[in-house]
């Protein structure tokens, strides 16, 4: 690790005038994935501005019957929360898939969808339920929020306050894991909604995306066997040495089956 | 260099560290608390898991000036004079241990397990156990320890300290 | 019966230290003024190194020191050694590429060493390692074995072809004789994946020099300190062997990666003189994937004659095994010595040739690891013989039956150099595949196909040579050490025990079970035991632990050497019992006058042995002896694993739903930790079936799995709970106490067991590891040809 300077700002105001203060500083969230990449001295920020001592930006609410996770929430606070349970449990069988329980009570939403990694789970999540991230500033829709590989949308001294997920008739994650990393090799998010049929990728290709034929299919059929109908362009998805772009499509298909007949119960 | 203050083991501790001090190089170099080991650069292995506030965590992923204020307890902590804590007596009974380096960090990712589930199934403890790498056992020997454990904690509760 | 003595399952002694975080590992020792070394690794396959530019880190904050090859070579230290000399067959010694302690010339894999730098804390010292200034010419990188000997670059200049020896053992004119008869010849061709160690504790190393004795103390992470310290004294020149002390501490596990004498001990131990202050250096994860001697690494043809009942007549191996970049300290032996010898399995098989040809690649160096050799050996026995059951058509047990060498044939002589000692294979095969419930599978495969699911049963059957030695044959075969094992008894004052090995455990309960044999042997109680190992100014000379040899030639030297106390403690009874020698009978701790009850206990002579008020007059003073134990043969311990798994057909995935092993280890002292050694031997199996594999880049040479994100380590949730069994035994006569060695017979054993279930499963074979992808693509192959790519 590189060395750099360390504050602990009280709200979100604070954390945010650091940012402008020091344009090379980077924020720390629950730090599993930012401080394994500085041990690795892939990055050299010149100060950590940790959001650990906001209370504000922790926890779990209903709001106008959206479910509201504060972005600094652990995942495994998620996971095992009972008004996430009662309201969406699609998200905290999601977050209880998210690394290991050490990762879980540490990793926060936040920073994992601000880092927007192209095999982490929440994004999928966000983009499934067609949710709206709330920062410091402003509203973004999920839509509009994953611009690339570890890219978003977010400005360079903006900050995650919450997500804003709304309630969907159902909804499921099918994830099959990358057997070294556990991330995910392919996951698939499916939600019926008021606005419609939503099916997000994850694991699968540069970024997070939507299978819109899919969608499209399942929102005149909702049943596993729509699927089958849909073709799924390997082109577009990553080959490494964990699986090949074409055995990623075969996967996408079948983790999309298994996360509508999950969410059909 | 910033000073830090926390609880460790039930004592108050106190140093300066630069910040990018992690919490395990803090209670190995400055504590000399070496029961808590580093087997990974990635966050996978679990040698050096410890409780943060009740909750286990890497403490390879975890910086000192995080834990402000904080109450860790390591495997150090764990056993209260001299007679060791149902889990620790559990892997010794089992056989769930032999080169020794993952036991701490197994250990005390077990205690949160049974702290959270006094009952756990046998896929449970499995799953549980993600975040803890283990190169000697094959793990059955650590599975029918914390499954040991479980059983005699329900038992006879240990007392909270 | 004695109190934890053989034979019971007592649990660990050394426990107590590791549950309650008091162990002591090399990375917990800290030295006064302890200065830390970090090395500047290649970050090429493949340079030739133009400048290594010290003033670039002249000046940074805490750097005491920047060492280079051309430094080490200046100082007269030693390149390394492969210490075993393996011919080629014209008659030629294999060629060995220099390998220095730092690169010189060039740099050959990425990893390699080129600098070490020492500062006053490790982040200074990672800090100047960043910047020091390296500047290479990248040159062509060797990375595939299949084609190393027609690669356009050379891993060492000198060294044509990047063949190291092309080496065979056995008849070639009587297997060609066989195959020319055969009423079938099945083949396969397969590979035997890299595997990376990865014991959970990294390698480290802490070096002392004491300026008024002249000597070093080395804290190492090592499976065989005495081993260090000779090879690091004779080859590398650090320290004349009575002045270099090699402590190996508590040891996070080794597996074979912590025999070896790597650059980096001696670079720590040379710099500590230079510096004249304590230099350590600890490994990262990231940094054992690139530096810790790697694993397998095979790429074979196998072909078995049989006649048309299935009887087996000949078998032919055609082997190229991937050396890495530079020969390790027994690289040469694995590929040959340890896997050859082994391909009669546990089958009369009349006539057998193996041509084994060994390569230089722009790799990581392969050595030893857990079972080194006898995994690949089984491997291509067991999966030729499935092969064989299909292409006639015999049930895969019974094809076994019908060749199995019988019980009444030992010893047996194969036609690979080996005798092997005493074994009942038939026994062990039917007795897994009772546990195992192998005769109702069918219905069990019925059951899961109704669920969409594909079920498979394999047997994996393994012959292991272990207790490394005899000498004198090791030597003939081209080994540069003895391999025999010592012990030392040392009686106290008041009758107190502590032992004295020339083994290491690490891990495997050596001071348990030698607690154990103690006990047994001399009647003290077992917590009257000590067992000192691990430090060569207290221990005595003795070869390590490896090769499952540690019970069976470690534990019979103790059992010697108690022979001896009991001996002089006979002479001792026999002057304070005022009887002759020939009537002092020993039992359980007591010395007795035969039909009397005139008795002495052995703490009591122990005391008179030292406070010799009254003692024989031609006899020294003390009770302690040493003994030293050179076996007549390997010992053989063999056994069944059987494996049921239940794939996915719709993603490839595999789940183990069953796995019996029956093993026959001879003898067991414990078999509580017998057990444990199996389960984790089987994990390291299953893990190179189902998910390891290190895996380079065919251009770069860049090691793409390079940490735990991307090379899968078996987790807990990836394997299942054992059934594990002992066979009533056939113990060794090779030692008087029958014990064969158990390490790793389930790393050998198991991926056989578990690649036969799943080609059982699917229809069609699948190479290791079988990833969901590649298990996939075998069921669309077998299932939709016209979908095969």
């Amino acid at each position: 690790m590189y060395a750099f300077e360390y504050h602990r700002p009280a709200s979100v105001a604070e954390a945010v005038r650091l940012l402008r203060e020091k344009p090379e500083a980077k924020l720390l969230a629950g730090g599993h994935t930012l401080i394994p990449t500085l041990k690795q001295r892939l990055a050299q920020p010149s100060d950590l501005v940790d959001l650990g001592g906001i209370a504000e930006l922790r926890g779990i609410r209903e709001e106008g019957g959206a479910l509201v996770i504060g972005a600094a929430t652990p995942h495994g606070e998620v996971e095992t929360s009972d008004l996430v349970r009662r309201t969406i449990p699609a998200l905290a069988h999601l977050a209880g898939e998210i690394g290991d329980p050490q990762v879980r009570n540490r990793g926060t939403i936040g920073g994992s969808i601000a880092n927007n990694d192209p095999a982490a789970d929440w994004p999928a999540a966000v983009l499934g339920l067609g949710a709206t991230v709330r920062t410091d500033r402003r509203e973004i829709a999920a839509d509009d929020f994953f611009t690339g590989m570890f890219e978003t949308a977010l400005e360079a001294d903006e900050i995650v306050t919450a997500v804003v997920f709304p309630r969907p008739r159902r909804a499921a994650y099918a994830k099959f894991p990358n057997p070294a990393s556990r991330y995910a090799m392919v996951g698939v998010f499916v939600a019926e909604t008021d606005g419609g049929v939503r099916v997000a990728v994850t694991g699968a290709a540069p970024c997070v995306f939507r299978l819109t034929a899919l969608e499209r299919a399942l929102a005149a059929n909702f049943a596993p066997e729509a699927v089958d109908g849909v073709t799924v362009d390997a082109s577009e998805l990553n080959s490494d040495i964990h699986a090949s772009a074409d055995y990623r499509a075969h996967l996408v298909k079948v983790m999309a089956k298994r996360a509508i007949a999950s969410a059909l119960g | 260099m910033p000073r830090v203050v926390m609880r460790v083991n039930g004592k108050e501790v106190s140093g300066e560290v630069e910040p990018r001090t992690l919490l395990v190089e803090f209670l190995r170099e400055h504590l000399g608390l070496t029961g808590t080991h580093v087997g990974c650069d990635t966050s996978q292995c679990g040698c050096c898991v410890v409780h943060l506030d009740g909750r286990s965590v890497k403490s390879c992923t975890v910086l000192a000036v995080q834990c402000e204020g904080a109450e860790v307890l390591t495997i150090e902590g764990l056993a209260r004079n001299g007679e060791l804590h149902p889990i620790q007596r559990a892997f010794h009974e089992c056989h769930g241990l032999q080169c020794g380096f993952c036991t701490p960090g197994m250990i005390m990712s077990a205690l949160e397990l049974l702290q959270r589930h006094p009952a756990p199934t046998e896929p449970q403890v499995r799953a549980w156990l993600e975040g803890n790498l283990c190169r000697c056992t094959g793990y059955h020997n650590i599975v029918r320890a914390i499954l040991q454990a479980a059983e005699e904690m329900r038992q006879a509760p240990r007392p909270a300290a | 019966m004695v109190e934890k003595g053989i034979g019971q399952a007592v649990p660990r002694k050394e426990d107590r230290r590791f549950v309650t975080g008091r162990g002591r590992y090399v990375d917990d020792i800290r030295l006064p003024g302890q200065a830390w070394a970090v090395f500047v690794r290649s970050p090429h396959a493949h340079a030739r190194i133009r400048r290594v530019d010290k003033a670039s880190v002249e000046g940074m904050p805490g750097v005491l020191a920047v060492f280079t090859g051309a430094d080490a070579e200046a100082d007269g230290i030693g390149p390394l050694i492969c210490g075993w000399m393996i011919h080629s067959r014209d008659g030629t010694p294999m060629k060995v590429g220099t390998h220095r302690v730092l690169a010189t010339d060039k740099v050959r894999y990425v990893g390699d060493r080129v600098a070490c730098v020492v500062a006053e804390t490790l982040h200074q010292a990672r800090d100047a390692a960043e910047a020091l200034v390296v500047e290479y010419e990248e040159l062509p990188a060797v990375v595939d074995l299949a084609t190393a000997d027609e690669a356009p670059a050379l891993v060492h200049d000198d060294i044509p072809g990047n063949l190291c020896y092309d080496w065979e053992l056995g008849d070639r004119a009587a297997v060609e004789e066989a195959f020319a008869k055969a009423a079938r010849v099945v083949s396969v061709d397969l590979v035997n994946n890299r595997l990376v160690p990865n014991a959970l504790e990294p390698r480290a190393a802490l070096a002392a020099y004491d300026p008024g004795r002249d000597e070093i103390t080395l804290y190492l992470t090592s499976q065989n300190p005495h081993v260090h310290r000779l090879v690091m004294s004779a080859f590398n020149n650090i320290a004349p062997e009575h002045k270099l002390r090699v402590v190996a501490p508590d040891v996070g596990g080794g597996f074979g990666s912590k025999i070896f004498i790597y650059g980096e001990e001696c670079v720590v131990a040379w710099a500590a003189r230079k510096l004249g202050r304590p230099v350590k250096w600890r490994e990262e994860r990231g940094e054992a994937f690139l530096a810790d001697a790697h694993g397998r690494d095979h790429v074979t043809r196998a072909e078995l004659a049989v006649d048309a009942d299935g009887r087996f007549l000949a078998l032919r191996v055609d082997t190229r095994a991937n050396l890495g970049a530079y020969m390790s300290t027994f690289s040469s032996a694995v590929p040959t010595y340890l896997y050859a010898p082994l391909l009669s399995g546990q089958y009369r098989i009349p006539a057998i040739h193996a041509r084994v040809r060994t390569y230089y690649t722009n790799t990581t160096p392969v050595d030893a690891y857990r079972g080194a050799g006898r995994p690949e050996a089984c491997f291509v026995v067991e999966t030729l013989v499935d092969a064989a059951a299909r292409a006639l058509g015999i049930d895969r047990a019974e094809i076994r039956r019908r060749n199995f060498i019988p019980p009444d044939a030992f010893p047996y002589q194969t036609p690979v150099v080996m005798t092997y000692d005493s074994g009942d294979y038939r026994t062990c095969l039917d007795r897994a595949l009772e546990l195992a419930d192998y005769a109702g599978f069918e219905r069990r495969r019925q059951e899961a196909r109704a669920r969409g699911r594909l079920r498979g049963i394999g047997i994996g059957c393994y012959i292991e040579a272990c207790g490394i030695a005899p000498s004198q044959a090791a030597i003939s075969l081209g080994a540069g050490v003895g391999l025999w094992e010592s012990a030392e008894v040392r009686f106290t004052h008041t009758g107190k025990v502590q032992v004295y090995t020339g083994t290491h455990t690490h891990g495997q309960g050596h001071e348990t079970t030698f607690s154990q044999l103690v006990a047994e042997t001399l009647g003290v109680p077992f917590e009257d035991v000590e067992v000192i190992h691990g430090d060569t100014a207290t221990t005595p000379v003795g070869m390590g632990t490896y090769g499952s040899r540690s019970q069976a030639v470690g534990g019979e030297a103790l059992l010697r050497a108690c022979h001896k106390i009991i001996e002089k403690g006979r002479k001792i009874a026999a002057h304070l019992l005022e009887a002759s020698e020939a009537d002092i009978e020993f039992e359980a701790g007591v010395f007795r006058v035969k039909g009397t009850d005139r008795r002495k206990t052995i703490q009591e002579i122990a005391f008179a042995a030292y406070v010799p008020a009254s003692y024989p007059a031609d006899l020294e003073p003390g009770l302690e002896a040493s003994a030293f134990f050179d076996p007549p043969n390997f010992t053989f311990p063999s056994g069944t694993y059987v494996c049921e798994v239940e794939v996915d057909p719709e993603t490839g995935r595999v789940r183990i739903e069953k796995w019996v092993a029956v093993d026959d280890f001879g003898r067991i002292i414990n078999p509580l930790i017998v057990e444990g050694q199996v389960h984790g031997g089987l994990v390291q199996g299953i893990g190179q079936a189902l998910l390891e594999h290190a895996v380079y880049d065919r251009e770069s040479g860049q090691l793409l799995t390079g940490s735990f994100m991307d090379y899968a380590m078996p987790r807990a949730d990836d394997v299942p709970s054992f059934t594990v069994e002992f066979a009533p035994g056939s113990p060794t006569p090779s030692n008087t106490l029958g014990a064969k060695g158990a390490g790793e017979a389930g790393a050998i054993g198991a991926p056989a067991a578990l690649m036969n279930a799943i080609w059982d499963a699917v229809g069609t074979r699948v190479e290791m590891p079988a990833t969901p992808e590649r298990v996939w693509r075998a069921i669309r192959q077998t299932q939709m040809p016209q979908a095969a790519e």
